[in-house]
């Protein structure tokens, strides 16, 4: 499904260059469940958004199912992320002045999907959640469960193939953070393929491998084929 | 969930940030609409003084030399009477209408007044059937002016004082000055006799503050008969458009009547054409600050909008939003702007105008429609360019930076 070989990427940091991805050569089968460990400034998040489609490599390729994400224009991988990808971020990245309703309509919205559909859509993924009493509630009138909790709905409203998470239970509390876990696997039981940076050794432990990342390469993983 | 919806409750959840922009453009518009609405009515008002002040154009024998204009005529010199039906035949544009006259000084109850003779319009109207050309064919609107509010129109009685035309009189009917009738206390329909004959008192004219109070006026042909000067005029007073008279009316009065000598209130005509220039450079001015402060503010805000907004950016991006997508929410945003700015400024500087300028112009006003195209011609493309750089600087916003915590 989703396939890295030899992706590097560096930048200059104060007249050094750093490498943020070094020689990285991974495949991650449909409907795997990933965990990306390491330290902070190895990499791992470099690593999600060049899988996401949002950060082009300095040399390599990178497919989603085949395609080579980066041979395609901006717009295209635009699309490919509307239809195929969903984020969920350490901070939720909701919008503060849109309702949690109106947060989970915009992936809908950017398809171009009816107001009807959006808001239907965007109503049954919120009370799958738990949030059906929510709907109306801006970002700043939830807990930081709940919008992580509405920031799941609005990854999920595409229905994508392919789920990219940046520390999840980053900014939540134990339980919450056990939730919103139990939460991804289920999705990945659902067939949708999961990438989960962590800190969180027993987030990491839910998955059903875990890559260790230093330096920019991965020290557990596939080694490159000749 | 609509893009409208996206901006509109972002702009209401940001709407301090914007208020300098906004109110920097709404005051522009509103300056310019109040200056363009003021200065209209203020022309039109212009030009209905200069038609109730009389005539503008004097015709006089070449030697006369004016030294004030209500009694250019009071000399001894005169011209053909002929010259009036050369006017009144010829095709000259802007001529609204001509008062000949013949005055002489006369003593009269011991008192020394000018009796002076004038030509009442019904004899134009008739020269004009016999002949059928000239200033009463002139083009429609030459000359007129739009009536306005609180100015009201002149009384019959006053016609000859404030139009330098009445529209009859007879042989043996005369018009009294104020000072006349007051010194030899006559009244309307009173009898007086002048030169061994007798006239009627038709009208005593209301004070005017010139030497016209201390006339009479009869039929300029009863005059000429009476001096026994024959068919001449001591001058020919004209009343003619302002915009002709800038546009050379003297001059090709002075080419029909090559012996004649003609002199206009320029300072008049000046006066209108000197406001109505400053007004429209004060607009310009006006315009320039506008575009340079409302352009300048709206883009640095925009900029800081862009800005602060990077992460939401980066998420929309992230969820799949095309570079068009995050132009159009800015584009949008400043179409709003210039919108709003473009009607507030447009009703803000309405209601100034018609407050403000009977105290600055001494005109009354009225909401000119026509002036929101012109508000919203300026504010909304102003908006919009202002807002494009930043717009674009959204679009190519590197996604890495945005969401920073990844």
């Amino acid at each position: 499904m989703l396939k890295i070989e030899g992706a590097k990427k560096h930048y200059k940091h104060r007249g050094q260059m750093v490498a943020a991805m070094d020689d990285i050569w991974l495949d991650i089968p449909e409907g795997d469940f990933v965990s990306v460990v390491g330290a902070s400034g190895s990499g791992k998040s470099t690593l999600l958004l060049t899988l996401g489609g949002m950060l082009s490599p300095t040399e390599g390729k990178v497919y989603l199912n085949g395609s080579s994400l980066y041979d395609l224009s901006p717009d295209k991988r635009a699309r490919l992320r509307r239809e195929k990808i969903g984020f969920v971020f350490q901070t939720f990245n909701l919008i503060p002045y849109l309702t949690a309703l109106e947060n989970v309509q915009i992936p809908l919205f950017l398809t171009g999907a009816s107001e009807i559909v959006q808001r239907e859509k965007a109503t049954a993924l919120l009370q799958r959640i738990g949030l059906a009493d929510r709907l109306d509630h801006k970002p700043s009138e939830l807990s930081v469960g709940q919008q992580q909790r509405v920031a799941l709905a609005r990854m999920l409203a595409n229905d994508p193939a392919v789920v990219l998470a940046d520390e999840p239970t980053g900014n939540l509390d134990p339980e919450t953070g056990r939730q919103i876990i139990g939460f991804l696997e289920e999705i990945n039981r659902e067939g949708r393929t999961v990438v989960m940076v962590t800190h969180d050794p027993n987030a990491a432990s839910k998955a059903r491998r875990t890559l260790r990342l230093d330096a920019g390469r991965i020290m557990n993983g596939r080694v490159p084929q000749s | 969930m609509r893009l409208r919806t996206l901006v509109w409750r972002e702009i209401f959840e940001r709407k301090n940030q914007l208020a300098t922009s906004f109110l920097a453009i709404l005051l522009g518009i509103t300056v310019i609409v109040s200056i363009k609405n003021i200065t209209f009515y203020s022309e039109k008002a212009v030009a209905k003084e200069l038609d109730a002040l009389g005539a503008n154009v004097l015709i006089l024998p070449k030697s006369v030399t004016m030294q004030d204009y209500y009694s250019a005529d009071m000399q001894s010199e005169v011209i053909p009477e002929e010259y009036v039906d050369r006017l009144t035949n010829s095709d000259l544009q802007g001529l609204d209408n001509l008062s000949p006259k013949l005055s002489v000084p006369i003593i009269v109850g011991g008192k020394t007044v000018t009796l002076t003779g004038i030509l009442p319009k019904d004899e134009f109207s008739a020269k004009a059937a016999w002949q059928g050309a000239g200033i009463f064919s002139r083009p429609q609107n030459c000359g007129t002016v739009v009536d306005i509010p609180g100015l009201s129109s002149t009384s019959p009685k006053e016609t000859l004082v404030r139009k330098r035309v009445i529209e009859t009189l007879g042989s043996n009917e005369i018009l009294v000055g104020a000072d006349v009738a007051s010194s030899l206390r006559i009244r309307e329909g009173d009898q007086l006799e002048v030169m061994g004959r007798t006239f009627t008192t038709t009208a005593v004219l209301p004070q005017t503050g010139t030497v016209d109070d201390a006339r009479i006026f009869a039929h300029l042909h009863t005059v000429q008969e009476m001096t026994g000067k024959g068919s001449v005029v001591s001058a020919i007073e004209v009343v003619g458009c302002c915009n002709e008279i800038s546009l050379g009316l003297v001059e090709k009065i002075n080419k029909l009547l090559p012996d004649a000598k003609v002199v206009t209130i320029t300072q008049v005509v000046d006066t209108q054409l000197k406001t109505n220039r400053t007004m429209s450079r004060l607009s310009t001015v006006f315009l320039v600050i506008i575009i340079l402060v409302g352009g300048a503010s709206i883009a640095n805000y925009m900029y800081a909008n862009v800005f602060e907004r990077r992460k939401e950016i980066g998420t929309l991006m992230a969820m799949g939003a095309g570079s068009s997508v995050v132009l159009k929410i800015f584009l949008l945003k400043a179409l709003l702007l210039g919108l709003a700015a473009g009607v507030g400024g447009y009703i803000i500087g309405t209601a100034l105008a018609i407050v403000m300028g009977p105290k600055l112009a001494g005109v009354p006003v009225l909401p000119m429609p026509t002036l929101i195209l012109l508000a919203l011609a300026i504010a909304v493309p102003l908006a919009i360019l202002a807002s494009f750089l930043p717009a674009i600087r959204a679009t190519r916003l590197d996604p890495c930076a945005t969401l920073q915590e990844m």
